[in-house]
């Protein structure tokens, strides 16, 4: 029973880290970039949920808003110093793209402090949902969910059945072929950046009424989306979905699993500590054995 | 070894040497110039993977986790003696960076930097699940280790000279590595792998070796920075330390381990001299960092050279 | 007279496309082996597979009388197996000489040396020089490799092989893309070369091919359709049908 729990919490959390992975795939894959500052780009969303959801009094409003301003946040961001980096090598992009996280998580604490902020869950959707006998679900949740899958399936669509979608795709299968065949590459790559921007800003409003917005809440997620992508194969949009379900599974049961497992071992107290560190761990132990039999990750793009 | 990189590290020694005697003899002026040298070894020791043999490593951070662990534990069983701390800490990190390398080096490119990061947070979460040495919390020591017997790292000068010492070594030796033979072959690997090959090198040796000796530098930086603090916890293994030291690298220039140096050194000092200014001081460093990849091309050392 | 390399039924296969059938040759020492045939004749596919950059399917190489089948690049290389690239491969950050002096370093005891500048080595220097020297390129020694001309950066590739003192060069369009005079320097350098070892040599240009070459054979969809002296493939019927026909 608590592993059904688990297992939802473990999907939905997966969700949200395939929304933020989706755009950093596709900005790697098809430009080239490794974008550290995706990170941020989520952080940003969740504020600009919670700020504009206490300015219009309403969750939705909130969140209508708060995906333009996201786009926009990272178009101007696209304008300002990305695109100044995709012909430069992976170390000057990294280096920059840091600077850009340190910027803007002082930038956030200059402006709403370093105390977190609430957003609350909507109306609509709080309570709970009986998923079995006896035992609610939060519905905001499973909403998240549903959201999440929703904007999957739209993404598989984009990617797999229209025409930007294609020339995506041949993008990150080889993306000099795109300039020779005519294409608007420079349009072409801030579309996808600002899809990307927009994705992530909508994992963090949807994260904002379940998790703390604070400065720096991106870094982690970002390691994780990370590692999505490269266990996933990079430039691939299905790779990284099924990563970070995977991910998101392993994190949040091997959470929940690994203290009552070490609690074989150790005593009660030390089991708590070592566990939640040993689950913590999981993750990278399983991309570890993915790329030592899939160098290329799960579901390479052919090249 | 060219002149004209010589002078600039040999530039920095003299003033490191001479500052406890112009006005920054206190004992925060000298904890700042420690970490700062501390940083520089290990951003030296960096610098030989990612400038020498082009192995971008996310994990560096671990090679000083296992120094400083090696410390803890040992301090715990009742050993300070550094004469016997520092080589079994040393050798403890090169082991970890032969077995986790031996893996690693089998990937390139992007992969390489996931997979260093992998045993980087495996290294983590391990120190934090240690509960017999603090866990997340750290762990404190009592003193400084003795040398021979003797308390003399508890000296302050003393300490300041040891670091520079040890600095002034590991450019040295990072240097020559680069000059030597071996580091002609990495750097060959580095530029175009099938060429090595095609005349006979298998670069697999070549770069497990360089990274077992930058896991060695590490190591010891470790021991210092424990030493340095009197304290050891696992955000000493964090990713974003991994990344600190990879930026120093960065941002001081591939050339050579003098743009290391530089980098490590302008890195600490910059940060420190920004937070005296105002809590906010990452929101001028960051724009700094973005401007110096935008207009120094070959890093800060680059700027010197023109 | 015993051969220094042998392919023995090499075959090789890129999904259901045969880019390598059952070829069987051999190269003895003093002699210019070439390999004609059109486009796509699977020629450097071959010369993969005979330097270790390419595992093929079946068959074996044998080099200097051991089977090498299951060696690398690196390894058929100490051994005395060098090649040259058709798209040129050199240490663009190296300096001409810094190039072949890697090459003399491999030849010449342990790499594992860590203390010593490589660049200060008397003995490796004036190895690397001779070789430079060799292929007229000993003014050019402190360049870097990036900013030689095209025709200087094949000679170079051609003084690194030799550096090597290798037992058998294999050639991969040696003259591709150099102008006639650079063409006519390098056959000549070439012939000069060839009693030292044995070269197996892949090259488009049909007059080099018949002046340099002891021995032809003519690669068509993978197969060796006709292997014999210059004078013997120029009245083949086969050869002039499959290759020498239409215009190359």
């Amino acid at each position: 029973m608590l592993l059904v729990v688990q297992a939802l919490n473990g999907l939905q959390f997966g969700i949200l880290l395939f929304l933020v992975a989706a755009g950093l795939t596709l900005v790697f894959g098809v430009m080239d970039f490794i974008n550290l500052a995706h990170g941020v780009q989520y952080m940003i969303g969740a504020y600009l949920g919670a700020t504009l959801a206490a300015a219009t009094g309403s969750f939705w409003g909130g969140l209508l808003l708060a995906l333009p301003a996201a786009l926009l946040v990272g178009l101007v961001l696209e304008w300002l110093v990305f695109r100044h980096l995709y012909a430069r090598d992976h170390l000057s992009q990294v280096l920059a793209t840091f600077g850009v996280i340190l910027f803007l998580n002082q930038g956030v604490k200059f402006v709403f402090g370093a105390a977190p902020l609430q957003m609350p869950v909507p109306e609509a959707l709080s309570g709970g949902v009986p998923i079995m006998e006896g035992l609610l679900y939060p519905t905001y949740r499973l909403a998240i969910l549903a959201a999440g899958l929703a904007t999957a399936a739209l993404l598989w669509f984009l990617v797999e059945r229209t025409k930007a979608g294609m020339l995506v795709r041949a993008g990150a299968a080889n993306a000099p072929m795109l300039g020779a065949l005519g294409v608007n590459v420079d349009r072409l790559f801030m579309l996808v950046f600002g899809f990307g921007a927009m994705l992530a800003g909508f994992a963090g409003v949807m994260a904002a009424p379940i998790l703390s917005v604070e400065p720096g809440m991106g870094d982690n997620l970002l390691i994780l989306a990370f590692v999505v992508i490269v266990i996933g194969g990079i430039g691939s949009v299905r790779g990284a979905f099924i990563a970070a379900l995977l991910v998101g599974l392993v994190e949040t049961i091997g959470r929940s699993a690994m203290p009552d497992l070490m609690r074989l071992f150790l005593d009660p107290s030390a089991a708590r500590q070592a566990g939640a560190a040993m689950a913590s761990m999981l993750v990278y132990v399983v991309m570890a054995l993915i790329l030592a039999v899939k160098p290329a990750g799960l579901f390479p793009v052919k090249r | 070894m060219r002149w004209r990189d010589a002078s600039l590290p040999l530039l920095v020694f003299a003033a490191l040497a001479i500052a406890p005697f112009i006005g920054f003899g206190q004992g925060h002026a000298l904890t700042l110039l420690a970490r700062a040298m501390i940083f520089g070894m290990a951003a030296m020791s960096l610098s030989l993977l990612v400038g020498g043999a082009g192995l971008v490593s996310l994990g560096h951070a671990a090679m000083l986790g296992v120094g400083a662990y090696a410390v803890v534990v040992l301090d715990h069983a009742g050993v300070t003696e550094a004469l016997v701390v520092l080589p079994v800490a040393v050798l403890a990190a090169a082991l970890f960076a032969l077995l986790t390398g031996a893996v690693a080096i089998r990937t390139s490119g992007v992969h390489f930097i996931m997979i260093t990061l992998a045993f980087g947070q495996m290294a983590f979460f391990t120190t934090s699940s240690l509960a017999i040495y603090g866990g997340d919390d750290g762990y404190t020591l009592f003193s400084r280790m003795e040398v021979a017997g003797s308390r003399f790292l508890e000296g302050r000068l003393a300490f300041h000279f040891t670091c520079l010492a040890l600095l002034a070594g590991t450019w040295l030796l990072v240097q020559a590595l680069l000059d030597s033979r071996f580091g002609r072959v990495l750097r060959a690997a580095q530029q175009n792998e099938v060429r090595a090959q095609a005349v006979g090198f298998a670069p697999y040796r070549y770069r497990l070796v360089a990274y077992v000796i930058a896991g060695a530098i590490g190591g010891m930086a470790g021991v210092l920075l424990s030493q340095a603090a009197e304290f050891v916890a696992p955000a000493y293994l964090t990713w974003q330390r991994s990344g600190d030291l990879l930026f120093m690298v960065i941002l001081g220039g591939l050339a050579g381990p003098h743009g290391a140096l530089v980098g490590a050194l302008a890195i600490v000092l910059i940060e420190e001299w920004l937070a005296e200014l105002t809590e906010h001081w990452r929101m001028i460093f960051g724009p700094m960092l973005i401007l110096c990849v935008f207009f120094l091309r070959g890093g800060l050392v680059g700027l010197l050279r023109r | 007279m015993s051969a220094l390399l042998e392919l023995r039924g090499l075959s090789k296969r890129f999904g259901g496309l045969a880019v390598t059938q059952d070829v069987s040759l051999s190269l003895a020492l003093g002699e210019v082996h070439a390999l004609i045939g059109p486009n796509g004749a699977g020629k450097t596919t071959l010369i993969h597979q005979v330097s270790g950059t390419l595992a093929p399917d079946a068959g074996q190489v044998v080099f200097l009388g051991e089977d090498v089948t299951a060696l690398g690049l690196a390894a058929r290389a100490r051994r005395g197996l060098a090649r040259s690239f058709q798209i040129t491969c050199l240490l663009p950050g190296f300096s001409a000489l810094e190039n072949v002096a890697l090459a003399v370093q491999a030849r010449s005891g342990s790499s594992f040396r860590f203390f010593r500048p490589a660049r200060g080595e008397a003995a490796l220097n004036a190895r690397a020089m001779a070789a430079l020297d060799e292929m007229g390129l000993a003014a050019r020694a402190g360049v870097p490799a990036s900013a030689l001309s095209h025709g200087e950066k094949r000679q170079l590739e051609l003084a690194i092989a030799l550096a090597m003192e290798p037992r058998v060069l294999l050639l991969d369009e040696p003259l591709a893309g150099t102008g006639a005079e650079e063409a006519e320097r390098l056959i000549a350098l070439l012939r000069g070369l060839k009693q030292r070892f044995g070269i197996l040599l892949i090259e488009h240009d049909m007059p080099a091919v018949f002046a340099l070459a002891d021995r032809i054979s003519v690669l068509a969809q993978g197969k060796v359709i006709a292997s014999g002296t210059p004078d013997a493939i120029r009245a083949d019927a086969q050869v002039r049908a499959a290759y020498l026909g239409d215009d190359e």
